[in-house]
This record gives C-alpha cells, sequence and structure tokens, in this order.
C-alpha cells in the first residue's frame, strides 16, 4: 500500500515524548476555573440587583434603602449560610448531610429550655454549641467507624434529632428573652447586626480552614480519592468523624442565630435547611462526588438564593413561583457546570 | 527510512476492512492525530504500537466513535464511513474491549453480553433465548465454563474479559479492538487470551490489538502499524519478522527495549536488614511470609495474579491486617494493618493501581507530590504551599518529571509521569523502604528505563526497596535479590544472578492449578482489592 511505504521517521530520533507545555495565562493556573466560576456567580447576583433596580427603583437606587435591604438579605442568609459552610466541607470530603436542618431545631429547642435558659446567656451559647458537636459526632462515628452511608446515617439523625426536638420542648414554642441572645440579631456593629458579622467570620474561618490548613487539605484529598489518602497515611476515619462534628458546630451557631432572630427556639427550625444548603454549595460548584469546592461559591450560592426570595418579597410576588425558579436555578447551574467538567475531561484526551 | 516489508502476495484489496487515511483530531492544545495511516485486513491481528501520548487511546476512541476526526478519511468495509456515536460504531460492527472493562459488575454474564440488545417479545426480554444465545457464545469462545447466570462482579478479571469480548460476538462484530487486555492478565491467562484470539482471526474477524509487550506482539500478531506523537511512523511491518531494534526505535527514537542499571556485585551485609517480616499470614492470601530488605537493597517479588504477592506489600504496608507474624523496620515492631504507623516508620508504597488507590487526579502535580507529607511543610496546621512546590519542583527535577510545572493536574500527565509522581511522593521527607507494586504498568519503555534508574538510585542511596512485578525480566533486572511466590508461598529465594527467565517461570507455574482451562471454579477471587 502507498501510503505505508511512504511514511518515515520525520522527526529525528531520540525526540522523547515532548513536553506539550505551552506558557501558561493567569487563568489555566491553579485555582482559575473556580475564579472563572466565581465571577460567573458574581454576575449573577449583578444581575439580581439589576432586575431590582428595574422592578423597585425606589428601594434598587436609593443607597440607604439599598443598604438596609441588603442587610436584610445577609440577616436571612445567616443561618443557612453558616450551615452551607459546614455542609460544603462535607461534601467536598465526598459526604452529605442530611441532618442539619433537624440538628439546628435540636440546638434551638436544647438551648431555649427553662433549664437551660436559667443559667444564662453562656449556658445557652454551650448548649446550642454542644448539642450540634455532638450530635456531629455521632453522625461522624456512626459514619467512619460504624461504615454507614453518610445518606443513611444522617436520614437517621435527621429524623431522630426532630422528633427529640419535639419531645424536649412538647412542640410548644419556647421564648425567650435574654438580653444577649437577643441582641445578637438586634444589635449591630458600625450598623450591620451581629449575626451578619459572625456569618462573615464563619465564612471567612471557613475559607483559612479549607485553603490554608492541613484540615483542609485532608478534607480535599479523601474527598478525591479516599484510597490514596489513606494509603499516603492520612487517617481517613478520624477526619471524616471532625468533619461531622464541624458540620454540627455549624448547626449549633446557625440555631443561635434563629433563637435570636424569632426570640424563640421551635423544633420547626431549620425545616428544609438541608435541601438549601446542598443547593447553594452545588451551584457554588461543589462537586457531590467529593474533591473540588469553595467556600466563596457555597457563599455566593447562598446569596443568589437570599437576593432572589429579597425580590420575590419586595415584588409582593408569590412565593411558590420562586420555589419553582429556585429548583430551575439549581439544574441550570449544575448543568453549565457539566459542561464545563467534561470539556476538562476531553482536553487532554489521548492516551 | 526503513522500506517496510513487501505486502503478502495473494492479498486482494477487498480483504482490508479499515483503511485510515490522514486522519487528524485536535483537541484544546493539543494535535493528539497528527495523520493517522491505517490498514486492516480480515482476519488479521493487527499491533498498534506507540507510547503513552502517541495517540493510540484517541485512535480507539475515533474507531469506537467516541470522537469524530477533524480530517481524514476512514474507509469502512470498503466505504467511506463516518461513526457518529458509539452505537453507530457498534451496528457497523466494530465493538471495543477497552483496559478498563465496561461492564455492570450486578448484572449477569448473559445480561452483560446482551446489555443494549436484550432479545425481546414486545418489550419483555426474552430470558431463555439471552442464556441461551449467552452460551452458544461462550461455547464458541472455547469457555462453556463460565455459568450465563453468574453475576460478572464474581468473576476473576480474565472471565470477565472473555464476558466483553462475549459482548462483541454477541453484536456480530467485525473489528475488535483491545485496549491492553494482557495488564490485567497473568501469564497463562494470556495463553489463554491468545487462544481465544486466534479462533476469531480463523473466523475472519479482524482484530486490533494495543500492547506495550513487545513479545506478545511477536506471538500473537501479525502486523504491526507504529504510533509516535499522533503520527504513523511505520505501517505493517510484520510482526514476527520485524527486529525489536525498530520496533522501539521507530517508538521512541531509541534502538534499546529494557535498559537496567547496573547492578553491584553480590554483596553481603553486616548490618541487621532494614525490614524484618516474620511468618507474615493472611488466610486465604497467603501463608507464612518470610523475608528480609537490607537498606540499599532491591528485593523482587514475583509470581502470578492470586499469588498473594501484591497482599504480602499491602500487609507490610498495614493497608491489610493480617492474621499472623511480625513487621520489623530497624528492629522496631510495627502496629499491625496501620498505615499510620507504617508511614511514620518511614515505609512509603507505590500501590498497583496508580489512578484509583494513589492520585487525586484534579489536584495539581505538586499537592500529590506532597499529599503524604504536607503537614510537615505546615506551621501550626497551616499549609504553605510556597514551600511545598518548592519541595516538589525538586523532585520533580529530581526524576525528570514532564511537564515541570508542578501546578499542573495530574490529570493531564501521562502514565510514566504519572507513576513519577507517586514515586516522588516518598522521595520527600526520609522513607527508608519503599514498597513498589507494578511500578511499569502501563508505562512506556522510554519512561520504563528511567524509572528503573530512579529506582536504583534510591537504593544506591541506601533506601531498601521491595519490589512486586509480574513481568519476570523486570524483576530479574532490576532486584538484587528475588523471590518467587506461588499460591500465598514463597517458593524460592535467590540472587537476582542466579536466576533466569525460564527457571522462575517454572517455579511460578509449576503444579499451578491455574491452567487457564478451568477459570470459573479455581481462579483467584479478583486482584488486591
Amino acid at each position: 500500500m502507498s501510503t505505508a511505504s511512504s511514511i518515515s521517521p520525520t522527526e529525528p530520533l531520540g525526540v522523547h515524548e515532548p513536553p506539550r507545555v505551552t506558557a501558561q495565562s493567569w487563568w489555566q493556573r491553579d485555582g482559575a476555573d473556580n475564579a472563572k466560576r466565581n465571577l460567573a456567580l458574581i454576575g449573577v447576583l449583578l444581575l439580581l440587583l439589576i432586575i431590582g433596580a428595574i422592578t423597585r427603583p425606589d428601594i434598587f437606587l436609593d443607597i440607604e434603602r439599598l443598604w438596609s435591604n441588603e442587610l436584610t438579605v445577609l440577616s436571612l442568609a445567616s443561618s443557612i449560610g453558616v450551615i452551607t459552610v459546614g455542609m460544603t466541607f462535607v461534601i467536598i470530603s465526598g459526604g452529605i448531610d442530611l441532618s442539619v436542618g433537624a440538628l439546628l431545631a435540636l440546638a434551638s429547642v436544647w438551648c431555649t429550655t427553662v433549664a437551660t435558659q436559667s443559667y444564662g446567656a453562656g449556658a445557652m451559647v454551650f448548649a446550642a454549641l454542644a448539642v450540634g458537636a455532638a450530635a456531629g459526632l455521632v453522625n461522624g462515628v456512626l459514619i467512619a467507624y460504624g461504615r454507614l452511608v453518610p445518606f443513611i446515617a444522617t436520614l437517621a439523625m435527621m429524623v431522630s434529632a426532630r422528633g427529640l426536638a419535639q419531645n424536649i420542648s412538647g412542640s410548644h414554642t419556647q421564648i425567650t428573652n435574654n438580653k444577649f441572645i437577643i441582641s445578637l440579631a438586634g444589635d449591630k456593629f458600625l450598623g450591620v447586626p451581629y449575626t451578619v458579622i459572625i456569618f462573615l467570620v464563619v465564612v471567612v474561618l471557613g475559607w483559612v480552614l479549607l485553603n490554608r490548613t492541613t484540615f483542609g487539605r485532608r478534607t480535599i484529598a479523601i474527598g478525591g480519592n479516599t484510597e490514596a489518602a489513606r494509603l499516603a497515611g492520612i487517617n481517613v476515619r478520624l477526619q471524616t468523624v471532625l468533619l461531622y462534628v464541624l458540620g454540627g458546630l455549624c448547626c449549633g451557631i446557625a440555631a443561635l442565630m434563629v433563637v435570636s432572630q424569632t426570640t424563640s427556639g421551635s423544633n420547626t427550625n431549620g425545616d428544609g435547611y438541608e435541601l438549601s444548603a446542598i443547593a447553594a454549595a452545588i451551584i457554588g460548584g461543589t462537586a457531590l462526588t467529593g474533591g473540588r469546592g469553595t467556600i466563596i461559591g457555597s457563599l455566593l450560592g447562598v446569596l443568589i438564593f437570599s437576593q432572589i426570595t429579597n425580590l420575590f418579597v419586595v415584588n409582593n410576588l408569590p412565593l411558590d413561583i420562586q420555589r419553582v425558579i429556585n429548583g430551575g436555578i439549581i439544574v441550570v447551574a449544575v448543568l453549565v457546570q457539566q459542561f464545563r467538567v467534561t470539556s476538562l475531561w476531553r482536553r487532554p484526551a489521548s492516551s | 527510512m526503513t522500506e517496510p516489508p513487501a505486502q503478502t502476495a495473494g492479498q486482494s484489496p477487498e480483504d482490508v476492512v479499515l483503511r485510515l487515511t490522514d486522519v487528524v483530531k485536535t483537541f484544546p492544545g493539543v494535535r493528539a492525530l497528527d495523520g493517522v495511516q491505517l490498514e486492516v485486513r480480515a482476519g488479521e491481528v493487527h499491533c498498534l504500537l506507540g507510547q503513552n501520548g502517541a495517540g493510540k487511546s484517541t485512535l480507539i476512541k475515533i474507531l469506537s466513535g467516541a470522537h469524530t476526526p477533524d480530517s481524514g478519511e476512514i474507509w469502512w468495509q470498503g466505504e467511506p464511513a463516518a461513526f457518529g456515536s458509539p452505537q453507530a460504531a457498534m451496528k457497523a460492527g466494530i465493538a471495543t474491549i477497552y483496559q478498563e472493562l465496561d461492564l455492570v459488575d450486578g448484572l449477569s454474564v448473559a445480561e452483560n453480553m446482551y446489555l443494549g440488545h436484550e432479545p425481546n417479545t414486545g418489550g419483555f426480554v426474552a430470558r431463555r433465548a439471552m442464556r441461551r444465545g449467552a452460551a452458544a457464545i461462550l461455547q464458541r469462545l472455547g469457555h462453556p465454563e463460565i455459568p450465563v447466570g453468574r453475576e460478572v462482579g464474581k468473576l476473576p478479571a480474565a472471565a470477565k474479559q472473555i464476558v466483553s469480548m462475549g459482548r462483541a460476538l454477541s453484536r456480530e462484530a467485525r473489528l475488535l479492538i483491545m485496549d491492553e487486555p494482557s495488564a490485567v492478565l497473568a501469564h497463562d491467562e494470556v495463553q489463554n487470551l491468545f487462544r481465544i484470539v486466534r479462533g476469531l482471526t480463523e473466523q475472519g474477524i479482524a482484530v486490533i490489538y494495543i500492547s506495550h509487550r513487545l513479545d506478545e506482539i511477536r506471538e500473537i500478531g501479525d502486523r504491526v502499524t507504529v504510533l509516535k506523537d499522533g503520527r504513523t511512523t511505520a505501517a505493517n511491518l510484520g510482526a514476527k519478522s520485524t527486529p525489536n531494534r525498530e520496533l522501539v526505535s521507530r517508538m521512541t527514537g531509541r534502538t534499546i527495549e529494557y535498559v537496567f542499571p547496573e547492578r553491584p556485585a553480590a554483596r553481603t551485609f553486616e548490618s541487621a536488614p532494614l525490614l524484618r517480616v516474620e511468618g507474615l499470614t493472611l488466610p486465604g492470601r497467603f501463608t507464612d511470609v518470610s523475608l528480609a530488605v537490607h537498606g540499599g537493597e532491591i528485593v523482587g517479588i514475583t509470581g502470578l495474579v492470586g499469588s498473594g504477592r501484591s497482599e504480602v506489600l499491602e500487609s507490610i504496608y498495614g493497608a491489610r491486617r493480617p492474621a499472623a507474624g511480625t513487621v520489623e523496620l530497624n528492629g522496631a515492631k510495627l502496629r499491625r494493618g496501620s498505615v499510620n504507623a507504617a508511614v511514620r516508620a518511614g515505609i512509603g508504597m507505590a500501590p498497583e493501581e496508580r489512578k484509583s488507590q494513589a492520585l487525586l487526579l484534579g489536584e495539581p502535580i505538586y499537592r500529590n507530590v506532597t499529599l503524604a507529607g504536607f503537614a510537615r511543610y505546615a506551621r501550626a496546621g497551616f499549609t504553605d504551599a510556597g514551600r511545598e512546590r518548592e519541595a516538589a519542583e525538586g523532585v520533580t527535577r529530581d526524576l525528570d518529571l514532564r511537564p515541570a510545572d508542578v501546578r499542573r493536574p495530574v490529570r493531564t500527565l501521562s502514565g510514566g509521569n504519572q507513576q513519577k509522581v507517586v514515586v516522588g511522593r516518598w522521595l520527600l521527607g526520609g522513607t527508608r523502604l519503599l514498597l513498589l507494586d507494578e511500578p511499569t504498568r502501563g508505562v512506556d519503555v522510554g519512561a520504563r528505563a528511567e524509572l528503573y534508574q530512579v529506582i536504583r538510585r534510591l537504593a544506591d542511596e541506601g533506601v531498601g526497596v521491595l519490589l512486586v512485578s509480574s513481568e519476570v525480566p523486570e524483576v530479574l533486572g532490576l532486584s538484587d535479590r528475588v523471590l518467587v511466590m506461588r499460591e500465598g508461598r514463597v517458593v524460592r529465594e535467590a540472587p537476582a544472578g542466579e536466576l533466569d527467565e525460564d527457571t522462575v517461570l517454572d517455579l511460578v507455574m509449576a503444579g499451578s492449578l491455574l491452567d487457564g482451562a478451568d477459570l470459573a471454579s479455581t481462579a483467584p477471587e479478583g486482584t488486591a482489592a
């Protein structure tokens, strides 16, 4: 065959697998994909503000009213936001936590019982955090040492924590008038409510923990490849336990925020929070398969959902339609990301 | 320029089932195929040779319809063809058996074979017809003993491969593409595979066979096409007549096959051994294994898949918990079944399955290199990416890893370079004993030689190396001392210089139950998980 005989080695022999490296621009560097995705999410957020400016120029074009409106958005976002930070860690490690809403309810009830309140604000804060962390510990131990699938373990916790909250409160709303607790949502520092400040502090700490500490590195490693992490000497089980404790702790913090905002603890608090937190993490670019995700992305995810709610409220639109839109946003966000991941996967395709 | 050997006389053009001319495929940033020529005849085994990154996988994906070429022509059975989808290629009669077999573990043998085209009446699967068809196909493949109702996940690797081939036959494939089929097989299983392949070609089916092992190509191949950097550098060479030197030089631009670093003269070690294993036993896997490795020594273990060789390594490393026996490093006993303890004591391991057991594919090179020791570069729990990158750059320079930019994701590296990342991980932070499980699997010839050099150099620096490989020449060429395992026991231990390949193969297989013919009942339960 002529094609066969005409082929000759055109390159000088002795060249072994030439490195196909081209000069890298900033957008190809470490973390650049995350940066691009986050820019896109910020774009969505700006778009929402523009929609606000068109539909309610009286609010969105008046600096003072815009500021107070956005503080409302952040206040409403703070409890779910703190939970989403914890959820992001758990999902990056390859897990899932369905119990967060129920843990919030349990912690809010536990810290507002007559007995707890009688010991003062310190006891209430301690109770909320300890209940969250302890329930997270149970989750983690069941998953890491009992080898339960995270979905099952946390589903069981979700059901029983909600039941326990109901049992403790007797399905009554437990009012608190503890001044310190109420001041968290009521008082402001430099014009910003303390709950919002706590939320932002949790986000910053979460970012540092994920990106700058060995804890974060271990989280990404076991989510990216559990077996590789184990064979590299990482204590996967201990890390898993710690991650669910972290998730529970976030629920405790969020519970205090909700108690402060509603001046009460109730076994109906945090209903559906698990799905909202998962949704926010996912549109923020966290992969349900683990190993990939950012705190900033999750923050933006939370803010987008809160801003949409706010737009519906200020325009007096029915909230049921909003749920439909939220569902659509989740689908679109994931579709866009899948497209990106496939194109990433195809690039180095040969051999 | 070397002329390929003249065409065999008497071949009429219609014997050619597949012809590719000037096929080009580019991906963003990479020209994966840059003018590929290929001609495959009915009833031949056409071997495709090339290093990692030469474009073999892309070529397969084009033939199986997963990619469409940018330009060039594909002629299939005398007509121009374009396979827009894997389904279209399958319908046309091209079946591909991938390295990672794409079988559904939870379905039965018969269900897997007819997956996607189940015989049915009005939507109801005709189970009996399907089972009968599957049994007939297995008969045709010479393996009627594989039970058609058995769950595929419970079959050994070799039997899975046969099921994969059966699936191709159930679709009346005229061309079978096999991507490194022998990689998951032990020596005698490969012989069995060859028997089946010969049977298929006798029925007029064409086979494209991809392998890194030249001896296999010699044995099973009819003609060879060599790819390098996305181009055909030689087409239609005689598989049996072309000298190794020429094949290798076409592939790599080098004229050598395996180059082993020089072995120091046989030594006696005065000091106590670095690693001492006594009476290690893991029921069902291996029994009463004792061995010693000195600092600076390379000890090789060879044996069939299922002989317990990988499990011994994993037990020393703590990834499995042995039932009895002790592992001592420098005289200090290691806690059984604790990877942590092993790593802290200074043991490192490059496991058998690089991608699933050792690498974070999406993470950058430096984070993979420092995976076992990022805590060392951290201060009070805070990581220091700058110092990690510096350390990783030292390693990549040392191992001549390409690309040199340590921020690249590991996914974009070739197999050989990925293996360097795994080995490089243990060059940081004072590893005293390195356990290597199949260090050169899926690694091309050029990168192999480099890895051998690295391993020997490590030993010269005083690291003890315990190596497992199913490639006997590799174990013999690289090790100072060799242990041969069979059915969970060490059957021979000798300095590598005193053994030759035939002796070792005899030892490995003597009295073996694994005679290849009776896969279903006696083959081991898969390889090390």
